[in-house]
């Protein structure tokens, strides 16, 4: 392949790529994101092409590994184009079916389509599903229709065109100014603005510039920036190139995490192929505008999310955050100026530059434009990613999108901000999503992570589990971050232990506020929200675990106790036999009891239990009725005879 | 793991001493664990006080100083999967294996590691044995997972 060197050049390889497709044959998406591997999606691909050179059909029928859609509970989703017939759940077992009926007969197989839960209705494409139906998708749409390794797919789907439109038609100031206008936040986590971001940089006086990709995605329980890296690579790049030309930057960085292997190998290859068509390197379309981009893994360390730290650790060193005396914009990598920004954030600039900055700030709110990826994880029935408009309230996300909680349980509180956010109870559920509003609300926009609380979550348990990854992720530059919160971390142990003193929060509201004023980065300053904000709509849940001993979420493990009930026990053997610590004595026809010495709190009991059954209980707060005497566990069951 | 093996990675990075980290990367992902000898030839051919070495190596969770299992077991205690149970899973596989997080037992068979997310959070709580991601996890199906790694219960 030649490298293109002009637009045209472009926009004629797109033509000729488009003339070799048609658009009538029938193309299988299958989403080959790290979710629906997980799921089997690799083996459904193999069962696909097995099948499809089995029945000769290599010539009418595409099949493709896709980026992910979304909707990771119920993959492995393919997708049949050009009707656009989506199948969930897809077995290897079902593909047979699938070729012989969808694609030979044209029919639809209906028991792989998604069915409403409430509506019981089958919806045939991927548009009609409630999950997606409620979304808007500008940045993730293209997902399932690229297969990320092959370029061609993108620019098939108008890929670079941004690009060439910003060299050729645009100088860096109109770029600068468009995004500028566009009023584009950083979906990172702190949303500062990233025109006036870009243009502190291009007007530093260094002559030497960069532009980095922060993809070091740490935050537990979120996965946008994931899925986009692995899914449409090429998008995040086209942003990173027009980036560095808008502030007269000829270098870029990516820096991924190491856990994402798919993703390193998905953007390492995307830069190839740039390369090779000339959209990247020296003299790109023909421009004059040089630029390279390289790709740095990090090894594993959140605090490397913050930028100072982030470009720390890409000068090979340890990844601890500096002061921000002067912004790394004007002094960042290698004390020269740096745009840093989320990859989220990367691949929104291309659409913006296409379709201008005034259809970028038709959606969203008055403060926050566009749309946002959230990852919408935890007890929430339609887990996966799901891209709405800035605006849409929580409610509408959790129960129009999300389809509610399962298993008829009660919502407690959504997590939003990762490590650093906070927890946002029921009465405010009607919140509208925006980097301020969260804010007000005592949590953060933060990347995007929206981890779903059901009445079994205990929220101090929820505050010690951050505290206590932000104590492991604490680099330990300052006292308060690295000691205070350790110290915190020891007193919701002993509170979710069940030995919480009198006092104990109000020394955790000193502790939260020197940590608050005294650290350095983000990570610090941000460390005791999850702690402040749990307390702030749960304060009764810390007095219940301080004060009674008891966990109302009946979770803390050494606060509940399991215990069998008699009247309910039918002695079938399950529990029995599945106890790992083999504390459950029983037998046939004889009602099972649990030796409270032995039982570890497993809770092993508890699920394998029957729901018909439903014999084992969880108590908390008050004693464990003691074990019913030896004569009366017999269960004399009513035989037919005696009837 | 061999000296002209580690010379060949550093080669590969121009012997940058900015490509520390990801020269020490490409040891671990290839060895598994960092030896004594590797950061020693890392250190004089870039340059590099062994003090920094050590501080990198001990600072970044990738890096393992200590040989691992044969079995990498990693559970992930993410958000979505800490809310969904994953404490138990942790609990479960401890005991069936008989060694904490961040242990490797005696005879080199088990490496047990907690890791943040794995981005497989609608498949919470999730379980990675040698790099294959077990999803929706409880004590029972854990069991069931470690019992074709030939643990005894």
């Amino acid at each position: 392949m030649a490298r293109l060197n002009s637009p045209e050049a472009l926009e004629n390889f797109r033509q000729e790529i488009l003339s070799k497709r048609d658009p009538k044959k029938p193309c299988i998406s299958i989403c080959a994101g790290a979710g629906c591997i997980a799921s089997g999606a690799d083996e459904v691909i193999a069962a696909f092409s097995a099948e499809i050179e089995k029945e000769g059909l290599q010539a009418q029928v595409d099949t493709k590994g896709t980026g992910c859609p979304g909707f990771c509970e119920r993959g492995p989703v393919v997708v049949i184009y050009p009707e656009e017939i989506c199948y969930l759940q897809v077995t290897p077992e079902d593909v047979p079916e699938i070729i012989s009926q969808t694609i030979k007969e044209k029919k639809v197989v209906d028991r792989l389509l998604y069915e409403d839960p409430v509506t019981g209705e089958r919806a045939i494409h991927e548009s009609d599903i409630t999950f997606y139906k409620n979304q808007q998708r500008t940045v993730l749409c293209n997902n399932i229709k690229i297969d990320s390794k092959n370029i061609d797919d993108y620019l098939a789907l108008d890929g670079y065109s941004a690009l060439a439109k910003a060299l050729s038609k645009m100088t860096a100031v109109d770029v600068l100014e468009e995004v500028k206008k566009s009023n584009l936040r950083g979906r990172g986590g702190a949303g500062f603005p990233a025109g006036r971001k870009w243009e502190g940089s291009r007007n530093a006086p260094e002559p030497i510039k960069y532009v980095i990709v922060n993809a070091d995605e740490g935050d537990p329980g979120a996965f946008m920036d994931r899925a986009l890296l692995e899914g449409n690579p090429h998008s995040i790049l086209e942003g990173l190139i027009i980036g560095g030309y808008a502030i007269g930057s000829n270098e870029g960085y990516i820096y991924v995490r190491q856990e994402y292997p798919l993703a390193v190998k998905n953007i390492n290859l995307a830069i190839k192929q740039a390369e090779a068509y000339g959209l990247l390197g020296e003299n790109i379309l023909g421009s004059g505008y040089d630029f390279n981009v390289f790709v740095h893994q990090g090894a594993g360390a959140f605090v490397c999310g913050e930028s100072t730290a982030l470009m720390t650790a890409l000068e090979g060193r340890v990844g601890e955050p500096r002061p921000k005396y002067v912004r790394s914009n004007v002094k960042g990598l290698w004390e020269r100026p740096s745009v840093l920004n989320n990859v989220e954030t990367w691949a929104n600039v291309p659409l913006i530059i296409n379709n201008g900055a005034d259809w970028f700030t038709e959606i969203g709110t008055e403060s926050s434009k566009g749309t946002k990826i959230f990852s919408l994880v935890g007890k929430i029935t339609n887990t996966g990613l799901v891209e709405v408009p800035m605006g849409i309230t929580l409610r509408d996300i959790i129960y129009k999108i999300g389809g509610g909680i399962p298993d008829g349980k009660k919502f407690k509180a959504v997590q939003t901000g990762g490590p650093s956010g906070g927890c946002i109870p029921e009465e405010q559920l009607d919140l509208e999503v925006g980097f301020d509003e969260l804010t007000k609300a005592g949590s953060m926009m933060g990347s995007g992570g929206m981890i779903v609380m059901d009445e079994d979550t205990c929220m101090v348990d929820v505050a010690r589990y951050f505290i206590n990854f932000l104590t492991d992720e604490s680099c330990g530059k300052c006292v308060p971050c690295r000691e205070g919160l350790r110290q915190m971390h020891r007193i919701l142990t002993n509170i979710t232990e069940g030995k919480g003193e009198e006092g104990d929060i109000e020394l955790l509201e000193v502790l939260s506020e020197t940590a608050v004023e005294a650290s350095l980065c983000a990570l610090g300053k941000s460390a005791p929200n999850p702690f402040l904000s749990t307390l702030r709509y749960f304060r009764d849940e810390y007095e219940a675990h301080i004060k009674e001993k008891r966990c109302p979420a009946l979770s803390c493990k050494e606060l509940i106790a399991f215990y069998i009930d008699p009247g309910k026990c039918l002695a079938c053997g399950i529990c029995y036999k599945k106890c790992p610590a083999k504390a459950i004595d029983g037998g046939k026809k004889k009602i099972h009891i649990i030796d409270q010495e032995k039982c570890t709190n497993c809770g092993t009991c508890f699920e394998v239990c029957p729901p018909r059954f439903g014999a084992v209980a969880k108590i908390s707060g008050k004693p464990v009725p003691p074990p019913i005497p030896e004569e009366k566990r017999i269960i004399i069951r009513k035989s037919k005879n005696n009837e | 793991m061999d000296i002209d093996r580690i010379d060949q990675i550093i080669d590969k990075h121009q012997v940058a001493a900015s490509s520390l980290i990801q020269i020490l990367l490409d040891i671990q992902s290839e060895n598994h664990w960092l030896p004594r000898e590797a950061l020693e030839r890392v250190g004089e051919r870039l340059e590099v006080p062994s003090s920094r070495i050590q501080h990198i190596a001990t600072f970044y969770k990738a890096f393992s100083l200590v040989p691992k299992g044969r079995h990498e077991i990693h559970i992930c205690v993410g958000t979505a999967c800490h809310v969904r149970g994953a404490t138990r899973i942790l609990d479960t596989v401890e005991e069936a294996i008989g060694i904490k997080s961040g242990e490797t037992d005696l005879d080199l068979k088990f490496s047990l590691e907690t890791v943040n997310c794995l981005g497989c959070c609608a498949l919470g709580p999730v379980l990675e044995v040698d790099g294959k991601v077990h999803g929706k996890m409880s004590p029972v199906k854990t069991a069931d997972v470690l019992k074709n790694y030939g643990t005894k219960n």
